[in-house]
């Protein structure tokens, strides 16, 4: 397939067959994860700056080695050591990026429609590795990903979201992509974690869990950010994990063999039952291995594309 | 007869081919067009058939001096005024320092005075608390004797609904209104999108109509209990006309202004692919749906909405070239508030009338400003008008040190070729 686009803002962007074709490469990487070597010179020579404006280990991580074996050189610039962005604006990161020439920018920041910012003024490829509360559009592909291998075909599924949706780039990308696939979506939340007119999302949405969770195949769950207690959106996490954490209790009312899902990194206990996160069902630990081989996928056609 | 020392020949006023006589900055006579003039001594002004309007006035502009002048200063201000078609401008108080003392009203007409002595005039209005802090209030007689005709908290609304009241109170004694920037100051505060469908899909902080119109009930209650007179600023929602209307319904006496930018632009213009987050519509109030765009095109009409103000807003390039969340609010305004509006009257939304009364008459009748409606004895204060040359709004255009707009790049109608403030050529 012939990629055309330049950069990658968000699934929305991504007709199916482009999900098919990236579903397609990934699987292809995924049999060199196997070999004694995993490294193949694909993309040797060229670079990927992993700007994370926003600290995560795990997304870095895994798009730092996804880069590495394909053998490009990869740079990372945290926030947090770098004196890139001490003080400094976008635009001057933006520019400054653009000087060191990379091939591709992937970007993590707290800003919702940062990369499309990034994206407007550079010249090489953006990765949106996150930004804000928009969009997260490698995590949600390798979602769909892992259980695109697990069942082969999405469409006539019904997967269930569950935990804070109103700040969640993860369930926004998610919706999309999910919708796009034939799944059908319910999402499940306190009022106050699900985003405002809600409805006009291509979801069906509930507050209580037991009905939520009643015939779905797959469960996925947020993260909740402990502060939303300070923020007036919760009265207190115990009360929380008793009315919205996935325990065995709600597994019993999905189809049987109901898959779990988790982005990571989980507060055990709280949106998540701990045993529910290490049984036989849980696909946690598929989706960080799935999300290596999405991301190589991502890397080698954004950067081998044949555009203009 | 008073000696004529201008006339302006052959303008096309409402149709109608005109001369105007003007002696001492006052209109003396408005006539039919003729053929042949014995002009005296009097400067003569070819019109060549230029339409003729009268001067507007702003209700809401911030002109950031002191302390932001690389944003915009009096001088750029009022000279983006003059060619704005604007011969009255109300500043807001939310300069460095805050415009709190007399001392800092009197600064700011010196500045307009000698930057601009024939006019655009200046009229400053007060800060309602001091510091704009919500705590005590501002030296109101101190600041009324210093030359402002209105006072206002915009910029941060005032929390205590008691010290509101008694800012009303006060500033009633000095006969001057008071104009309030209705937002509940919990509820969304400061958020540049309105809370929906589009700041959910974008996942941005987002400030809901309520917010609003909760603000907007509350000075309608108090205004009507205490029987004096409030203006509301920059009205965005269908929930607050709806409340206004109710309440003129009862004969409280309440006024509201709508800027430009609400009507010719909506949230949708947020989430195009093109315009995706640009900062430049980024604004407060939020741009609402096109159900709130409807109702501020009914209550103009109606009279619901008695005047327009741009809530002129110049910000520097820089600020607004950043991330959503962290660019400041704000369109700039002045320069293109006449040709937006004057496009939405050839386009059939806003009559004539309408017009006229939310940029001339509504205002000075509110603010008690000098205002020309063409009848002998007003001031001669005017413009030449061009309606059908086409500008691109952009940096060279714009003549504010603001080029902070989402129109930059469109083309629209409409340029003011010659503008008289008292019979006084100033542009
Ligand atoms: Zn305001």
């Amino acid at each position: 397939m012939k990629w055309l686009h330049k950069d990658l803002l968000d699934v929305s962007q991504l007709s199916r067959a482009e999900v098919m074709a990236i579903f397609e490469t990934a699987g292809r990487f995924q049999e060199l994860q196997q070999r004694p070597v995993k490294k193949v010179p694909t993309l040797k020579g060229r670079s990927v700056i992993l700007f994370f404006a926003e600290p995560s280990t795990r997304t870095k991580t895994s798009f730092d080695v996804a880069g590495k074996r394909l053998s490009a050189d990869t740079f990372s610039l945290a926030k947090s050591s770098s004196s890139l962005t001490k003080g400094e604006t976008l635009k001057d990161t933006a520019l400054t990026l653009q000087a060191m020439a990379p091939d591709a920018i992937v970007l993590r920041h707290w800003c919702s429609g940062a990369a499309r910012f990034l994206a407007r003024r550079v010249e090489c490829s953006v990765i949106n590795a996150g930004d804000g509360r928009h969009a997260h559009p490698t995590q949600a592909l390798l979602d769909s990903f892992t259980l695109h291998q697990e069942w082969g075909e999405l469409a006539g599924k019904t997967i269930l979201i569950l935990g804070d949706i109103a700040h969640s780039r993860v369930a926004r990308s998610n919706v999309l992509l999910l919708n796009m696939l034939g799944a059908r979506v319910r999402l499940c939340a306190p009022r106050t974690l699900l985003p405002p007119q809600v409805r006009s999302w291509p979801a069906t949405v509930y507050s209580d869990l037991s009905e939520a969770v009643r015939g779905v195949d797959a469960v996925m769950c947020l993260r909740l950010q402990l502060e939303r207690q300070q923020d007036g959106l919760l009265p207190d996490l115990r009360e929380y994990a008793r009315t919205y954490g996935l325990g065995p209790r709600h597994v019993e009312l999905a189809r049987p063999e109901v898959k779990i899902l988790h982005p990571g990194p989980m507060n055990r206990g709280v949106e998540i039952s701990s045993g529910l996160a290490d049984c036989a069902d849980s696909l946690i630990l598929d989706q960080v291995a799935s999300g290596v081989v999405v991301r190589m996928a991502l890397l080698f056609l954004y950067m081998t594309r044949k555009g203009e | 007869m008073a000696r004529i020392d201008l006339i302006v020949r052959r303008a096309k006023l409402d149709g109608r081919d005109v001369d105007v006589f003007v002696s001492r900055g006052r209109i003396v006579e408005v006539a039919p067009s003729a053929k042949t003039l014995e002009p005296g001594d009097a400067t003569v002004e070819e019109a060549f058939g230029l339409m003729l309007l009268p001067s507007m006035t702003d209700a809401h502009v911030h002109l950031r001096e002191p302390g932001f002048e690389y944003k915009e200063d009096i001088e750029s201000g009022l000279r983006a005024a003059a060619w704005g078609g604007f011969a009255n401008i109300m500043c807001m108080a939310n300069t460095r320092p805050v415009n709190d003392e007399g001392s800092v009203t009197e600064l700011m007409l010196e500045k307009a005075r000698r930057a601009w002595p024939k006019g655009p005039r200046l009229f400053p209005i007060g800060a309602l608390t001091k510091g704009l802090g919500g705590e005590e209030l501002a030296p109101m007689a101190e600041l009324a004797q210093a030359g402002c005709v209105a006072f206002s908290n915009d910029g941060v609304p005032v929390r205590s609904t008691e010290l509101f009241r008694r800012a009303m109170e006060y500033a009633s004694d000095w006969d001057r209104v008071v104009i309030d920037h209705c937002e509940d100051p919990y509820l969304g505060v400061g958020a540049g999108v309105n809370e929906g469908a589009v700041s959910s899909r974008l996942g941005l902080p987002a400030q809901p109509d309520v917010a609003e119109a909760l603000q907007v009930a509350r000075d309608i209650l108090l205004a009507e209990y205490l029987g004096l007179p409030i203006h509301l600023a920059h009205i965005s929602c269908r929930k607050s006309v709806e409340l206004i209307r109710f309440a003129k319904g009862r004969g409280v006496r309440v006024t509201a202004e709508t800027a430009p930018h609400y009507l010719i632009l909506t949230e949708e213009y947020l989430e195009a692919e093109a315009t995706e987050y640009d900062t430049n519509a980024k604004v407060n109030p939020p741009l609402r749906t096109p159900d709130d765009q409807q109702a501020l095109f009914d209550g103009l009409a109606d009279g619901t909405i008695d005047i327009l103000a741009t809530d002129h807003a110049p910000h520097a390039a820089h600020e607004k070239e950043t991330e959503f969340d962290v660019a400041p609010c704000g369109i700039t305004g002045l320069d293109t508030a006449l040709s937006v509006t004057w496009g939405l009257v050839a386009a059939g939304r806003l009559s004539r009338q309408t017009f006229l009364r939310a940029w001339t008459t509504g205002p000075c009748a509110i603010f008690g400003l000098p205002v020309n409606t063409f009848t002998p004895g007003d001031p001669a204060d005017f413009f030449l008008f061009d309606p059908d040359e086409a500008w691109t709004v952009g940096p060279d255009t714009l003549h504010s040190k603001g080029k902070n707009t989402p129109l930059c790049g469109a083309v629209l109608k409409g340029r003011v070729k010659t503008h008289f403030i008292q019979g006084k050529k100033i542009v």
